[in-house]
């Protein structure tokens, strides 16, 4: 039997706000245990919250990053249980009514774009951490974590692959950093997956029973865990056995998931409105105004580049990838020609993407600034630079030797584009190979090519290819 | 015994008859000498009672002194206060040393009061007689074996006693009012949202609110100018232009109307209770008052609705009392569950785990609907009541409690019993609105009747005016239990 595969994605994103969401204590990561954690957060008999704005308007931001309807009206509501690392015994979270209802997210798998609908989006708080292994036959509790503001993501189950639960989770990470909602530091938890994971007979219309895997913190291990989930539950439905809806957990050591708990033992959350906190208004004002601060989107800017500088989707593609990216690029081109913003994003997608890589850092760290970058294209484009002797310029900036035009000053790298001298180099060549000469002139085209790479070898790499192309044609045409 | 009133005390320190020190003395003679047979308060701590009181009154000679500096006062054990045992009348919160003040505690010593200590309660405020206090029963000054309501008890008792001239207290369904009743003093509840709840241990949060008790409608007034004003820290807190509550309390009474429902003359209200209410209102029409006839015809639901919410808002609000981080935790458990498990059934007494239970209840997967979403939409039907009455009239009027104080015991083998001692206070929590008790008259045993006044939103000031007018023409709060109370 051929099977499908179904997939939704609840997406934890801690907001990058400085405080928490409901007390001034900060969210900084790092800090020695509890001493983050103020009265509200370990929840000291007659302490109150106070609902940080920054939180708020960060929420709205990604709901009018996604499209979808910012509500008017939501209810922080309380989800009740008991854990030691929940001071309260409850979390605030929202239940009946978020702030953010519907949108969705375009993503691309191999060549197809396909759009994924997202159901909500809620604002919470997180709760501290539970140290099993730091004490001897006891648990420790850091609150340093509680009261961390997060926006829980929630997506219809309309993937249908690891593949395109990767590719929209890839997304969301990136848009949620792009509108500077998150961080998006996986490590440090600031941007984590549960998937929902179900199959069903190829054709069918009714869901399979989900199994949700818990707490995924990076894309390697997203894709790891679906993959053996899907190939556990067809084995299992394959052998005649039903899939029982639970929660499981991923261990990336074992590459396996195990169960955590069934449906039976699913708590009784005893959601209510939180009494303590007002209903959040958001008006058309204040939505206005977020709006009026929205940056321009991963696809508007996409489609800015393409039209500005008649970049390929794809290159524009990888520009946009990050917002510091783009903004380097932005830089980069200022007030620049298509011809120039081209070549920019060749240098960007090409030689400067490499050196990051291999360096390990970010567009925010890179050795060579945007203007340095300019500057080097400036430098190729008036033809003082071949390619070959550019590639060896920005190699010398990544280096911090300075700026393109010292370093050709400093190298001597500047292309001979003085057609005396060229002519004088080039009557050299035709009279030291003469057997060039008479293969070029009995039509053999590659000799003509030959010869171009001896005047180059000559000229160490410095002399401009037009120019020796033309200066040879019109020589051997005599 | 006698008394003397927050303005009494404030003049004598203004002329400097007296000072802070020597006034603080005094009243920590009197707790030392009365408190053995009342129980009123939880903790005392004379010495730093009196460095407070020495502040007030190096900060009168600096010429700085406030219209409070250097009064002394007690603060319901609900209130946080920095470096003072704070239990709500729990075992729970038996080790619980705040590092907070609550913004009432705060804005009161900022204000120059001195903290005489912290009053017995119910614990975490549910109960209407004092008898739930893990620290033990508070007995009424009036009659050692009758409970002096509450659950603000303590304070009520303190205030009647004399062992303090002005107590704070808080009101969740009547817990300023029904003891202030009892005891034959003075409380405000106020409109919910004007005074913070920031630090005030959470009972029903939608429902709590603080607010003064005292002996005379002036003192409630002064002690109530301090207490109010817009705190940051408490969502729920109102930003309201300020008012001086002192400020109507001499306009006369010319042209006011008294609304009367005829519900509040339902059975179970004690015929003396409701001849010293009538007894009143005669007075007030003497005063110039109008009476006219309201009615508030869902207050029947008012006690089933509030044993829906309060309980489910405390199931939540005590979740955290869970032995982890402080309060009580068990000496002895087997692993997480099992602690969580005793040091909850060690720590909450038997009308804590009731609410919790009850509570709990109403929130369950599959009861939520009928019963919390029903109740949400039976508390507002019975605010509307109370709008539509006000459109009528400018007070309402009747009794604080059908009853007077009654024994110790008598009541608290059944708790639906009980429950109904709060019928009359439950519909004004339930809608927002400010109420409050003052003294009006005696029952044949010598026991004290509370009349209750509730205002419309934000009505404080005319409340206490209509309270001051009564008070400049009768003397029914100017007397002091005597026959009670063993020294």
């Amino acid at each position: 039997m051929k099977w499908e595969v179904v997939i939704g994605l609840e997406t934890h994103a801690q907001l990058s706000t400085v405080s928490k969401i409901f007390s001034g204590a900060s969210t900084a990561f790092g800090a020695a245990a509890n001493c983050q954690a103020c009265a509200v957060d370990i929840a000291l008999p007659g302490v109150l919250p106070v609902l940080n704005t920054g939180a708020v308007e960060r929420a709205i931001r990604f709901g009018l990053a996604v499209g979808g309807e910012v509500s008017p009206y939501s209810v922080f509501a309380r989800k009740n249980y008991f854990y030691p690392d929940l001071p309260k015994g409850y979390q605030i979270s929202q239940f009946e009514l978020p702030i953010v209802v519907g949108g969705n997210l375009t993503i691309t798998v191999g060549e197809q774009d396909k759009t994924i609908r997202l159901t909500r989006a809620h604002l919470e708080e997180d709760a501290g951490k539970s140290l099993h292994e730091e004490f001897r036959d006891r648990t420790g509790i850091d609150l340093n974590r509680a009261g961390t503001p997060l926006l829980e993501i929630v997506s219809e189950p309309d993937m249908r692959s690891a593949a395109e639960a990767v590719a929209y989770a890839r997304t969301l990470h990136s848009l949620v950093r792009w509108i500077d909602v998150c961080d998006g530091n996986m490590q440090e938890g600031s941007f984590r997956c549960d998937a929902n994971v179900s199959v069903r007979p190829m054709g069918s219309t009714v869901l399979g029973t989900r199994r949700e895997i818990k707490n995924l913190n990076s894309f390697r291990f997203l894709q790891q865990a679906i993959d053996y989930e899907v190939q556990w539950q067809i084995g299992e439905l394959e052998d005649g056995r039903s899939i029982q809806q639970a929660t499981v957990l991923f261990d990336p050591a074992s590459g396996e998931t195990r169960m955590m708990r069934t449906k039976e033992d699913a708590h009784d959350y005893r959601y209510f409105p939180d009494p303590d906190l007002l209903p959040l208004a958001v008006s058309p004002e204040r939505l206005a105004a977020v709006r009026a601060q929205m940056p321009l989107l991963p696809t508007e800017r996409r489609q800015v580049l393409v039209d500005t500088y008649g970049l390929t989707v794809y290159d524009a593609d990888q520009l946009t990838a990050s917002r510091e990216l783009a903004e380097y690029f932005d830089r980069a081109a200022a007030g620049a020609t298509e011809q120039v913003g081209k070549l920019c994003a060749n240098w960007i997608c090409g030689a400067l993407s490499a050196s990051l890589n291999e360096a390990g850092l970010d567009i925010t760290q890179s050795r060579v600034s945007a203007q340095q970058l300019r500057g080097l294209v400036d430098r190729v484009l008036d033809q003082t630079l071949s390619n070959k002797m550019a590639k060896l310029v920005f190699d010398a900036m990544w280096l911090g030797e300075g700026d393109a035009d010292q370093i050709i000053a400093a190298k001597g790298l500047k292309q001979i584009s003085d057609s005396g001298e060229l002519a004088r180099v080039i009557d050299e060549i035709l009279a030291a190979q003469p057997q060039l000469v008479a293969d070029f002139k009995s039509g053999k085209e590659k000799a003509f090519n030959a010869l171009v790479g001896q005047v180059m070898r000559a000229t160490r790499g410095s002399a401009n290819p037009q120019q020796v192309n033309d200066i040879l044609r019109s020589k051997l045409a005599v | 015994m006698t008394y003397q009133t927050l303005q009494s005390l404030a003049q004598n320190l203004a002329k400097g008859t007296c000072s802070s020190v020597e006034i603080t003395q005094d009243y920590l003679n009197k707790i030392n000498e009365l408190n053995l047979s009342l129980n009123c308060f939880i903790s005392v701590d004379p010495a730093r009672s009196l460095a407070q009181a020495a502040q007030a009154d190096q900060r009168r000679a600096r010429g700085e002194a406030g219209p409070l500096t250097g009064i002394p006062l007690a603060h319901k054990d609900i209130f946080c206060a920095k470096d003072w045992l704070t239990t709500c009348g729990s075992k729970m919160l038996s080790n619980f040393v705040s590092p907070y003040d609550a913004h009432v505690v705060e804005s009161l010593n900022a204000a120059g009061m001195v903290t005489l200590g912290k009053t017995n309660m119910d614990e975490f405020a549910m109960g209407s007689s004092n008898e739930t206090s893990f620290f033990g029963v508070v007995h009424n000054p009036w009659d050692l074996n009758r409970v002096p309501g509450g659950s603000s008890g303590g304070s009520a008792a303190a205030v009647a006693a004399g062992l303090a001239p002005v107590a704070t207290g808080t009101d969740t369904g009547g817990s300023i009012r029904q003891p202030a009743a009892l005891t034959g003093i003075c409380g405000l509840k106020p409109t919910y949202g004007t005074v913070s709840r920031y630090g005030m241990i959470a009972f029903a949060s939608s429902l709590d609110q603080a607010g003064p008790m005292a002996h005379t409608a002036a003192d409630l007034a002064l002690l109530l100018n301090a207490m109010v004003g817009f705190d940051g820290r408490d969502s729920t807190s109102l930003e309201r232009p300020y008012t001086d509550y002192t400020g109507q309390l001499t306009q006369p009474l010319k042209g006011l109307r008294i609304g009367l429902p005829k519900e509040f003359l339902a059975a179970g209200l004690a015929p003396e209770v409701e001849q010293a209410v009538a007894a009143a209102i005669a007075q007030y029409q003497q005063l110039g008052a109008t009476i006219v006839d309201v009615t508030l015809p869902n207050m029947g639901l008012s006690v089933p609705v509030y044993y829906v919410l309060a309980p489910a808002e405390a199931s939540s609000n005590l979740s955290r009392y869970d032995g982890v981080r402080y309060g009580h935790r068990a000496a002895e458990y087997v692993d997480l569950m099992d602690m969580y498990k005793r040091s909850r059934a060690e720590g909450f007494g038997a009308e804590v785990k009731r609410r919790i239970l009850i509570g709990t209840y109403v929130l369950s997967h599959g009861y939520y609907d009928a019963y919390y979403i029903r109740a949400q939409k039976l508390r507002r039907l019975i605010a509307q009541d109370f709008v539509a009455a006000f459109a009528l009239c400018d007070v309402i009027m009747g009794p604080t409690s059908p009853t007077t104080a009654f024994k110790l015991g008598e009541k608290s083998a059944d708790p639906l019993q009980m429950y109904l001692s709060d019928i009359y206070t439950i519909g004004v929590n339930l809608a927002g609105l400010p109420g409050m008790s003052i003294p009006c008259g005696f029952d044949g045993q010598g026991l004290p009747v509370g009349l209750q006044i509730i205002g419309n939103y934000f009505d404080e000031a005319r409340m206490l005016n209509v309270a001051h007018q009564l008070q400049q023409v009768s003397d029914w709060h100017l007397r002091a239990p005597t026959a009670g109370v063993r020294s």
